[in-house]
Parts: C-alpha cells; sequence; structure tokens
C-alpha cells in the first residue's frame, strides 16, 4: 500500500516535471479571426513572427502554381513600396523576412531585435507586405519567367525528377500530385489576376495563424496581433482538401538519366497529421529508417553493405493523407541489389515489428532528446507554425514523449500494418546509366 | 495607412526591452595539461549541450595521391575502438537521446554531440576513447571506402554546378592545398588503404591537437573538470608545423568549361585575396568582408538588386568571401544567366558591378546597412547553440580564436567608405582571376517506363 502511493506521488513529479519541460504556450484569437500562438522567450533581446495560411499549392485549383507564384511576389511590392525599397526597409535594421509555400501551407516570417529602434521600421514593413502586396507588373513576369527556369532546372535534376514522378503516381487526381511549382504549360497563363484573387481569397484572418516568440510580453503581443490581423479581410476558411484514393496495385516506374547514381524512391500514402496512430508510425519509422546511424535501413544498406551514402525513411502527415517513403541514391549497377535490401527490410520490419531492444532505444533517443527540438527560438516558432496549422492540442510538445513511451511492440505492427500495404507501393528509379570509373 | 502609424505607436511602447549591448560572449577557457583546449559557453536558455572535438586536420593538409584520407577517417571514427566496437558510439549518443555526427573541412575535422546538458559524460567518455585507440578494422574501412565513393557521387558527380565548383578551384589554385577537394579525387580514393588512415590518425588525432568545445545548459569548471577526468589521461604526441603552402603568383586569368548533364548554363568567377591569417594589413579582410555585404547581403544588395530585379541577366547571382580559412582564398562571385541571356553577358555585368565599386566609393547608406546586420547577426548567433559552437570551434581551430567573435562586429564597423575601394581596387585585376563555366549537355527526352 505505501509502495503503491510513493509510487503514485513519484509519477506525479515525473510528469509535473514532463508538463514543464515543454515551452508554455498561450493561445488566443483576435476579433476578426486570426488565431495566435505565443511562447514568451525574454532571454534573447530577439523577436521571431511566422505568419501561415492554407494556401499551398493544394488550393491552386484550376491554375497550378499560383499558390507559390502568389507568395514569391508579396515581398516584390507592396503599399506603393517597390521591392527595392521593401529589401531595404527590413535590411537597413538587420531583420530577416522570410516567406516560402508548400502543398498545404504558404507563410511569411520575420526575425527582428526587439530593440524598437530595429523592430518598429521591421514589423512596419512586415505589415504591408502581409496586408497590401501590389503584384506589380514587371516583378510579376520577371518571377514568372524565374518560376519557368526553375521549372527547367528540375527538369534535368534526377532527384527532382525522381520527387516529380512519385507524387505524380501517389496521389494521380489529388491535388499533392502536381508539382507546387506548377508546370511549363500552367505557369506560363497565369496572369496577375488570378493571383491577386488567390491572396484575397486565402490570405485571410480566418484561414490563417500568427506564431509569436522572443523577447514579448503577453499584454503586448496581444496588442502587436490585433493590430497585425486588422490588417486582413476575416474572410473564410479554406474547405477541406479531397479524399486520397489509396493504390489499388504496385507499380515500378524507370526514368533515364545520364547520372551515375540512380535516385529511388518507395512507397505511398499514409497518414494525415492529426491521425491518432501518428505516435506509433514515428517511433517505428525511428526504427526502420528516421533514426539515423541505429536505423535498420542505414545499418543494412549502408553499414553492412556499403551500397549508398544516404538511406532514409519517413513519414509526413500532411492536412490529407501524406506520404511514406524511402528514398536512397545508388551506383546504376548496383540498383536491383539495393532495392531487394531495402523491401526486404521493410517487409522484414512489418512482419515481426521493432524487436525490444530495438524499441526501448528508439524510445530513449525520442523522449530523451525531446528538449534538443525546442532548444532555440526557431525551432519554437515554427513549431507553434505547425501546432497552429493542423490544429494541434495545445499540449501536443507537452506530451510528445509520453504519447511515445505509451507506444508498444505491437501498436507499431498493428499500425505499420493498417496503414503501409508494401504489395501495394510505387517504386520510382531515375538515373544510373553512366559508368563509375 | 493610419494602421501602420498605429503599429510604430504600439511598438515604441514595449515595456522593458533588453538592449543589443548585452549580448556579449562569454567564453570561458581552460588548457589541460596534455595541451587540449576546452572553450565553454554557458546557455541556459534549454536543459541542453553541444559537445565537439575539433581536430587542426583537413583537407589542406593533404597531399596528391591520398586525397580525401581527413574525411575518410572521419568516416572511419564511428567504426570503432577496442572497448567500443563499430556503431557502439552512435547506439550509446542515440540510447542517452543525443544526436551526433561530424564534418570535415579544409582546415578542420569536428565530431559533436548534441544532448541533454546532464549527458555530457558519457561522450566526453566516447571521444576520449576515439582519440587515442581507434581500431580501424579492414573489412569495415573496405564497405566504408564505398559509402564515401557514393557520397562523392551523390555530392560532386552528379550535382553539375558542384562539379563545376570542384574544377574551378583545381585551376584557381595551382600549388596552394585548397587545390583539391574535400571529399578527395576519386582516382585517389580508388587506391586508398587502411595503412594511409592508420598513419593519418596516429599522427593527428592526439590532445594537443585537438580543441574541445562546449556550449549550453553548463558551469565551466564543472566541464573542465569532467574535460580532465577523460581527456587529460591521454598523452599527447609530437606535432610537425604545418608549412606555410603559399599560393604562387598567378600571372593571367584562367578560364575553363565544364560539360555535365544540365538544363541552366552557371559560371563561376574569382579573385585571390588575403585572409585574416595571412593579410599584411588588418582592416583588409574586413573591408572585403563589408564589399561581399554591398554585393549580396541581402535581397536589397546590388547584385540582386542590379542583375536579377533591374537589368533581368540572370535569375540567382552572389558573392562570398570566408576571412576565416587557414590559407588565402579567393573572393567568389557565382550566378545562372536568365533565359535569353548569355554567360557572357552576365560576366560583363558581373565585371560592371566590381568596376564600379573600383571607381565609385560606396554610399554611407550600404555601409549602414552592412552594419546593422552585422549588428543584429551577433544576437542571433545566440538562438543556436550549435551555431555558436560551430563558430567558436572553427575560428579556434585555424588558430585565429574564438576572441574573434566577439570583436567582428567592431572591426566592421570601423571600415570606411575608402577602405572598400581601396581592396576592390587592389584585387579586383584580370591577372589574378579565374573563370569557369558550366556548359549544359543535353538530357535526352525521358521516356518514362512503367511496370506494374
Amino acid at each position: 500500500m505505501r509502495t503503491i502511493t510513493r509510487l503514485l506521488i513519484f509519477l506525479m513529479l515525473v510528469f509535473s516535471m514532463g508538463a514543464e519541460a515543454g515551452p508554455q504556450i498561450q493561445h488566443w484569437v483576435t476579433k476578426n479571426g486570426l488565431r495566435v500562438y505565443l511562447v514568451a522567450a525574454p532571454q534573447l533581446p530577439m523577436l521571431d513572427v511566422r505568419v501561415t495560411f492554407a494556401a499551398g499549392s493544394a488550393r491552386d485549383g484550376n491554375y497550378a502554381g499560383v499558390a507559390n507564384l502568389t507568395n514569391a511576389m508579396l515581398p516584390q511590392g507592396a503599399a506603393g513600396m517597390s521591392a527595392d525599397e521593401i529589401a531595404s526597409a527590413f535590411e537597413d535594421v538587420g531583420a530577416q523576412f522570410g516567406h516560402g509555400s508548400l502543398r498545404d501551407m504558404a507563410w511569411l516570417s520575420l526575425r527582428s531585435l526587439s530593440d524598437p529602434d530595429f523592430l518598429q521600421p521591421a514589423l512596419d514593413t512586415f505589415a504591408k507586405v502581409l496586408w497590401q502586396p501590389d503584384f506589380p507588373e514587371r516583378d510579376f513576369e520577371r518571377l514568372k519567367n524565374q518560376t519557368l527556369v526553375a521549372i527547367r532546372a528540375a527538369e534535368a535534376d534526377p532527384s527532382s525528377i525522381a520527387e516529380k514522378a512519385f507524387y505524380r503516381a501517389l496521389y494521380a487526381t489529388h491535388p499533392y500530385a502536381k508539382p507546387s511549382m506548377g508546370t511549363r504549360e500552367s505557369v506560363a497563363k497565369l496572369t496577375r489576376q488570378q493571383l491577386k484573387d488567390f491572396y484575397q481569397q486565402r490570405y485571410v484572418a480566418k484561414n490563417g495563424l500568427l506564431a509569436i516568440t522572443g523577447d514579448i510580453d503577453r499584454k503586448t503581443a496581444e496588442q502587436l496581433a490585433e493590430i497585425l490581423s486588422s490588417g486582413l479581410q476575416s474572410g473564410e476558411q479554406a474547405p477541406p482538401l479531397p479524399p486520397v484514393k489509396p493504390l489499388e496495385k504496385s507499380q515500378t516506374i524507370r526514368i533515364p538519366f545520364p547520372s551515375k547514381q540512380a535516385h529511388i524512391l518507395l512507397g505511398q500514402p499514409a497518414i494525415e497529421r492529426g491521425n491518432p496512430d501518428y505516435y506509433a508510425l514515428y517511433l517505428g519509422n525511428h526504427v526502420l529508417g528516421g533514426g539515423g546511424f541505429t536505423s535498420r535501413l542505414v545499418k543494412e544498406v549502408r553499414v553492412a553493405r556499403g551500397y549508398a551514402y544516404s538511406v532514409y525513411s519517413y513519414f509526413l502527415p500532411m492536412e490529407a493523407p501524406g506520404p511514406f517513403m524511402i528514398g536512397l541514391q545508388t551506383r546504376g549497377s548496383q540498383v536491383d541489389d539495393a532495392l531487394g535490401v531495402v523491401r526486404e527490410t521493410l517487409t522484414g520490419f512489418m512482419d515481426k515489428g521493432p524487436d525490444k531492444a530495438e524499441l526501448a532505444a528508439a524510445k530513449k533517443n525520442i523522449t530523451g532528446g525531446f528538449p534538443l527540438r525546442v532548444a532555440s527560438n526557431r525551432n519554437i516558432v515554427e513549431y507553434l507554425g505547425l501546432i497552429g496549422f493542423y490544429d494541434l492540442p495545445l499540449d501536443y510538445l507537452d506530451s510528445f514523449t509520453q504519447k511515445i513511451d505509451d507506444v508498444s511492440g505491437r501498436d507499431i505492427k498493428r499500425a505499420f500494418a493498417q496503414h503501409l500495404a508494401p504489395k501495394k507501393m510505387i517504386t520510382v528509379i531515375v538515373g544510373g546509366e553512366e559508368a563509375v570509373q | 495607412m493610419h494602421r501602420i502609424l498605429a503599429l510604430i505607436l504600439l511598438i515604441a511602447g514595449l515595456p522593458g526591452v533588453t538592449h543589443v549591448a548585452d549580448a556579449a560572449l562569454d567564453v570561458h577557457e581552460f588548457q589541460l595539461d596534455n595541451g587540449m583546449k576546452v572553450l565553454v559557453q554557458e546557455d541556459h536558455r534549454a536543459p541542453v549541450a553541444v559537445s565537439q572535438v575539433w581536430y587542426r586536420v583537413g583537407a589542406s593538409d593533404e597531399h596528391s595521391g591520398i586525397t580525401g584520407i581527413s574525411h575518410l577517417l572521419e568516416h572511419m571514427m564511428f567504426k570503432g575502438t577496442e572497448k567500443y566496437p563499430a556503431g557502439r558510439f552512435s547506439e550509446i549518443i542515440a540510447a542517452n537521446g543525443g544526436q551526433e555526427n561530424a564534418f570535415t573541412g579544409q582546415d578542420y575535422t569536428a565530431y559533436y554531440q548534441f544532448l541533454g546538458s546532464d549527458r555530457l559524460e558519457i561522450a566526453f567518455e566516447l571521444e576520449a576513447d576515439r582519440m587515442r585507440n581507434l581500431a580501424l578494422p579492414q573489412e569495415e574501412f573496405d564497405k566504408e571506402l564505398e559509402v564515401v565513393k557514393e557520397e562523392r557521387l551523390m555530392r560532386t558527380d552528379d550535382a553539375p554546378e558542384s562539379l563545376t565548383y570542384e574544377r574551378f578551384n583545381a585551376v584557381a589554385f595551382l600549388n596552394s592545398p585548397y587545390h583539391h577537394p574535400v571529399v578527395g579525387w576519386m582516382e585517389d580514393l580508388n587506391t586508398m588503404e587502411v595503412g594511409d588512415l592508420r598513419e593519418w590518425y596516429q599522427h593527428f588525432y592526439s590532445p594537443n591537437n585537438a580543441t574541445l568545445v562546449v556550449v549550453g545548459d553548463v558551469e565551466p569548471k564543472a566541464i573542465f573538470a569532467l574535460a580532465k577526468k577523460y581527456f587529460g589521461t591521454l598523452e599527447p604526441s609530437l606535432l610537425a608545423k604545418p608549412k606555410p603552402r603559399l599560393e604562387t603568383a598567378q600571372h593571367g586569368e584562367r578560364r575553363i568549361k565544364v560539360h555535365a548533364p544540365s538544363k541552366l548554363p552557371y559560371l563561376l568567377m574569382g579573385y585571390h585575396v588575403p585572409v585574416l591569417k595571412t593579410s599584411k594589413t588588418e582592416w583588409e579582410p574586413y573591408a572585403l568582408d563589408v564589399l561581399a555585404g554591398i554585393l549580396d547581403g541581402g535581397a536589397s544588395a546590388r547584385l540582386t538588386k542590379d542583375l536579377v530585379r533591374e537589368q533581368e541577366v540572370a535569375t540567382a547571382v552572389g558573392a562570398g568571401y570566408r576571412m576565416t580559412s587557414r590559407y588565402s582564398g579567393l573572393f567568389l562571385l557565382e550566378a545562372n544567366p536568365a533565359q535569353g541571356h548569355t554567360v557572357a553577358e552576365v560576366e560583363q555585368a558581373l565585371l560592371a558591378e566590381l568596376k564600379r565599386l573600383q571607381t565609385e566609393q560606396v554610399s554611407q547608406e550600404e555601409l549602414q546597412r552592412v552594419k546593422a546586420q552585422v549588428i543584429a547577426g551577433d544576437v542571433f548567433q545566440l538562438d543556436s547553440v550549435r551555431q555558436l559552437a560551430n563558430q567558436i570551434g572553427a575560428l579556434e581551430t585555424v588558430g585565429l580564436g574564438w576572441e574573434l567573435l566577439d570583436q567582428y562586429s567592431a572591426k566592421i564597423k570601423a571600415v570606411t567608405a575608402e577602405q572598400v575601394q581601396a581592396v576592390a581596387q587592389k584585387y579586383f585585376v584580370e591577372q589574378h582571376k579565374s573563370f569557369a563555366e558550366l556548359v549544359p549537355q543535353s538530357v535526352p527526352a525521358q521516356q518514362t517506363e512503367a511496370k506494374e
């Protein structure tokens, strides 16, 4: 009896320590509907701000590439300022402005000193870019041409060719099938008006979130959030993405390319963000190919046989089910042997799951290493963006290690069997035609 | 418009902001009796620390025939000692929640563990063990050599712009060790033997040729005691002083072409310039650094502004100068021409930018911008313990000392427009220029073959 009580107290202590380990996330919503996530970190005199919208290429609709180009155009002209003036306004105060887009999301970010002499002008310019992009004609034509050049360049890069073919095969008619940049044909046809419409519809308060980390208190952050969101239309949240159809059969796609190494990708659509099996799949994949030098794929393909420098696997949970992917590069003459080892490693893992020692080691690595992931302001603001975007629970970071600890070997085996079907996978092999001296 | 005003008012009222001057480094420095240096910077924001062992050996210590040996040895450092056989190092660090890896450069080889600050002891024990007791088994060497060849294929042979850079260095540097790539020539890898590595290891891996850097949630005295316990017992070795290996004078422009499968042309040019270790005057490297910032310190700097946005002759353009290398280096310029523009046009546009720096002084606004970026960068660099440790370790290992990090912004602030013009005039001369062009080799139309 006494032992049990003591144990309970011990467990509670452990839990409360765990709860204090993660950064304290504060959350609220501004008047016009922008969700805000704050972690105060006053130790360094700097501030990170990141605004994210459901405005990635999955929202392109009939205009493939519009999301990417809209985001790229934001700092090219705003509120009457030219691209030169915007860039100078940030850099004259040492601020770092960033922006980008993927399949699900698009974002703008700012890193500045928190000293008002530096921060004020930086935030002022940030607000203009966020609220009033001008999409100037000449810059639009220039960026369109640059995008076309980038698309052509990707056509001569074996790893880009492989990725493009992989997504196309996995997602067929789903919006994820198309490359974020769009295609030569679709980008050539894009108009300024289409970009403006996309901005009007997607860069709106209810379709976005604001993440803040750094030297700022709650009250000031509330004011900052209220003002930053006040220049955005309230708008509407983007509708859910269409479901992803599972693959019906396996397929191997070979694309010739004059390179010495072949770039190989294997996989299939797997899980969406927020799927409760995420923890089992994440932990299992750590053993399979996510845990670096101690993972099975690295041991079998690289360490035991010297077939590849880089070999890995991961689940990429997205708004709709994102891919499970195994990737490697190996010289052309070794493709079949290396692929054989990869396939054997995957099915072997799925048949038996991780052994006890592997499971324990993976748990120790992930839970023991958790503080490393949230050690910098940059890590934290990126996590806030992720938590906000996918509407993950506010205790996502705090509960992460516990959720990992709770996973059993059986959970992993079941989750892998439920979400992966090695007999219905896509394999893409690009290049490897040139002889190695 | 009124919203922007409101924003300004709000931030002016920010209470209790910390001032920029507070963000100074405070590195604690110790030396063990065997000559090993220990550098500790505290950062108590999170319960983590990075621990790095830096060796004063890299590709620039190598000679023809054994190029790539430092990097290959770095790979073999994970292949076991008598006490901890191949793979154990990584397993132990992983079980302690750590991340680990290593990197090799021209001037150093470094090993790091990033882990909870209460787990440093195991990292020290393992690093101390492999500093003197590496096993280098033949069968592990045979496999790892193939892994390194795959790495070379991936990073260089199949990467057209990297390949161009490798070939460019080999003509820009005639006799300087920077002539050779870090990963080594494939021909040298093909004939490498484990015995070569054994000699290399015995010569360079010793406490008096190493620096331990720890940044994180630690107490400097405790780290020193721990370092003494594990590294303090290791025997030092006799080290030969490296030869100066000065680059011979260049007597005319050097131009090469590299043909490779690609769709984008690319050009690279460089001029020989001094670095902090080799410069006769202290200010010149700082003036060259400011000059690099004037050309390429962000989207508002001259190259992007002029060549990409205004003239639209290039889609991407950059300038680079690193003043912290062991031997003299290059001031580099690179670009991808925009569609409908030739490599020759972009070269002319770049030369015009250099000419402008030689004939007109840079504006005070441009100088101020570069300086503001340096002031902000001083604070931003403190956000990542890993990056900070990288900088401290690299500076210490090339013999410049970590103190340079602290002095850097003051030295940059002291640079004048006259000095920037002076280095442009002195170093951007055609006789000292090297130039490389990547000529895209057509890629045959892809005939996809799919089978179920």
